[in-house]
């Protein structure tokens, strides 16, 4: 039998940098692993000592496409733990600005980073010269998300308007409903991204480990919500730690995370499709409905559609929340620290992020902890690498890492954030 | 070759947020990728050409053994190079660890050190290898970041004011959030570019662009204090972003 290794040395269209090595003997797989080589940077160190009205800022620069969700899950940490409770419009205001920052995300996915792999491309902009209207939809859908977190939050990347108690200033009616008219075209670009992304081939691929998601009662659940999995978990978040554990192996500079005791789990767009597509909005579950999908999705490579369901909720909740748009009376509530710990959560694009923190009385940081999405999900992507390359080894080196690139594309892992993170290595022998 | 001008987009540590901003130019990046051959820019393509590069954009700081070795071999096959960002222009918020021992910074996030290859400092590429121009920015603007691009494949210098964020906010007549509110800001010492985005927000600048042309730091850090900031407040201040810039150095820890 013959031995061969398949190496990709830097994956690209993924944010960070990773690599990746299968090790084939003859038919079956012997090792498959991520490798994480994007330099740590020690967030939770340098965290220690610094204020507790400094994480939004701070923890916002751990990924430049998701700062939104830093900056809701540190927010939701303090502000819980000081007894503080943000009124209703202002949790609007944080949930626009957060559908801004999945508009913007999924379009950069779906089009400029996953699309081109079900279509034979090697980028977004190479797809653009054969089918430049679907590439223009895609920049023009990505480009309203960024003018929701623009108007919002000051700009796109790292916004400056959120604070610890609310934000520094609040849009008037009249500035939020000149966003009207552009989401209500982006909705239109959502509805046939879902039909888009509907017609590529996918190969079957089923996960089965569990799914893990934030719920809320009555809403698709984004900037808050109870932690819950497909075997029945229904946990606070404050009780995260004692369900789930972080675990550091050699060829990685990120943690990887599974369930205490052991247990691969999978969060973002399936699981919180999976356990809560009821909730999406009427025009969403449509969409969905057309496209084939079920109530639940455990489809790997059909992540791309959901994403893009996921789109049209993104849009349609932006144009209610700016409907029913009042002013707050202020734009934060004072927060007074406490000493003790707080916990957060919320739905980054790519799954759930935890934070927790501890502080003194005077609001001095004593202890950080900060689990995102792709730490979550790296063991159940090495779980699937392995079982996409052993039902596949009849391919050819070329078209096996390609292959293998598209699953990893397919959890749009995000490198930089799990860096507390990737090389592609095929190799047979 | 196409004959068109190469461009290549090269990342070290940092938060992947400056090159996004590339991809954030929705209206210009498709005719851009037609006047320009991409060359190598991962997080967009697959496709990979060998240099050498007209133009390399350099995202990140040096914080690796193996990544200040990079950045040789990066800077030996671009004509132009180009820093993007904070961290690749002073080293970034990483660059707090320059103030810290870095080992202990490693047992507290990571269960095996020893798995760890890292540098005791986060250093800027122009620590490394001659760099070109150095564009700020935590992160970068895209209209910045289209103008140096545009004046770089045209052979001339980039027309980037390094006046402070005080004369963007009376540009825009935007109130001073010191004078008028007692706001602590760094708007008198930091880079302009952002457009006095915080002052427009009523809150005080945090120098994300970074200390301007010789900033008088001397004549802020008093007026700080006497705004009833204590010492240790101050240097937070001065110790974000761009932490690892000398002027900013300085003024976290002298008076």
């Amino acid at each position: 039998m013959t031995k061969r290794t398949i190496v990709t040395d830097y994956l690209a269209r993924v944010e960070g940098e990773g690599a990746m090595t299968v090790k084939l003997d003859g038919d079956r797989v012997e090792h498959v692993e991520l490798r994480i080589f994007e330099p740590p940077r020690f967030f939770e160190a340098f965290l220690r000592g610094r204020s507790f009205t400094e994480p939004p800022d701070i923890t916002a620069r751990i990924c430049g496409i998701c700062p939104v969700a830093y900056q809701t899950s540190a927010v939701n940490a303090i502000e819980r733990l000081c007894g503080v409770e943000v009124p209703e419009p202002i949790r609007l205001l944080r949930r626009l600005l957060y559908c801004g920052e999945w508009i913007e995300s999924h379009a950069l996915h779906v089009y400029m980073l996953h699309a081109p792999d079900f279509l034979g491309y090697d980028s977004a902009i190479e797809l653009a010269r054969d089918a430049p209207a679907a590439v223009e939809r895609g920049l023009a859908l990505k480009r309203t998300g960024n003018d929701v977190m623009t108007l919002v939050g000051g700009r796109e990347i790292h916004p400056i308007n959120v604070r610890v108690g609310g934000f520094y200033c609040v849009p008037t009616r009249r500035e939020l409903r000149a966003l009207v008219e552009p989401l209500e075209r982006a909705r239109e670009a959502a509805l046939e991204t879902v039909r888009w992304t509907a017609g590529f081939d996918f190969p079957e691929r089923v996960v089965d480990c569990d799914l893990v998601a934030l719920t809320q009662p009555d809403e698709y659940a984004i900037e808050r919500g109870r932690i819950r999995s497909s075997s029945g978990l229904d946990l606070a978040p404050a009780e995260y730690d004692e369900h789930f554990e972080e675990i550091h192996v050699e060829r990685s500079n990120a943690l990887q995370s599974q369930l205490r005791g052991g247990g691969t789990y999978l969060c973002g767009p399936l699981a919180r499709y999976s356990l809560a597509s009821g909730e999406l909005s009427p025009l969403a579950r449509e969409a969905a409905a057309e496209a084939g999908l079920g109530e639940e999705c455990r489809d790997a490579f059909r992540s791309i559609v959901v994403r893009s369901v996921e789109l049209v909720h993104a849009c349609d909740e932006s144009l209610r929340i700016i409907d029913a748009y009042d002013a707050p009376e202020r734009p934060a509530e004072p927060v007074e620290p406490v000493a003790g710990t707080g916990y957060g959560v919320s739905e980054a694009p790519r799954g759930l992020l935890y934070h927790r923190y501890r502080l003194d009385a005077d609001g001095t940081i004593l202890d950080a902890k900060i689990v995102p999405p792709t730490s979550q999900n790296q063991l159940a992507i090495e779980d699937d690498l392995r079982d996409v390359v052993a039902r596949n080894t009849r391919l050819d080196d070329d078209a096996l890492r390609a292959l293998c690139e598209q699953t990893i594309r397919n959890y749009d892992p995000c490198i930089s954030c799990a860096t507390h993170f990737l090389d592609l290595e095929v190799e047979r022998r | 070759m196409s004959g068109k001008p190469s461009l290549a987009v090269w990342k070290f540590a940092s938060c992947d947020g400056c090159q996004l901003t590339l991809l954030d130019l929705e209206d210009e990046l498709l005719p851009l990728a037609n006047a320009i051959d991409i060359a190598d820019f991962r997080e967009a393509t697959s496709a990979v050409a060998a240099g050498p590069y007209d133009l390399s954009l350099v995202e990140g700081s040096i914080t690796t053994p193996h990544d200040a070795e990079r950045i040789q071999e990066i800077r030996s096959a671009s004509k132009a190079l180009v820093t993007i960002g904070a961290c690749a222009t002073s080293g970034g918020i990483q660059a707090l660890r320059n103030f810290a021992d870095v080992d202990e910074f490693t047992r507290i996030v990571y269960a095996s050190p020893q798995y760890i290859s890292t540098l005791a400092t986060s250093t800027p590429i122009a620590a490394h290898v001659p760099v070109d121009f150095e564009l700020r920015g935590c992160p970068i603007d895209k209209r910045q970041l289209l103008e140096v691009v545009t004046a770089f494949l045209h052979g001339r210098r980039p027309g980037i004011p390094a006046t402070s964020v005080c004369t963007e906010c009376k540009r825009r007549g935007v109130v001073c959030v010191m004078v008028a509110h007692g706001t602590p800001c760094l708007g008198p010492v930091t880079q302009a570019g952002c457009n006095a985005l915080c002052p427009s927000y009523d809150r005080g600048c945090f120098g994300c662009f970074g200390p301007m042309e010789t900033p008088n730091t001397g004549a802020l850090v008093p007026l700080l204090r006497r705004l009833g900031r204590s010492d240790d407040d101050v240097q937070r201040l001065f110790r974000t972003f761009n932490a690892g810039a000398e002027p900013f150095q300085k003024a976290a820890t002298h008076d």
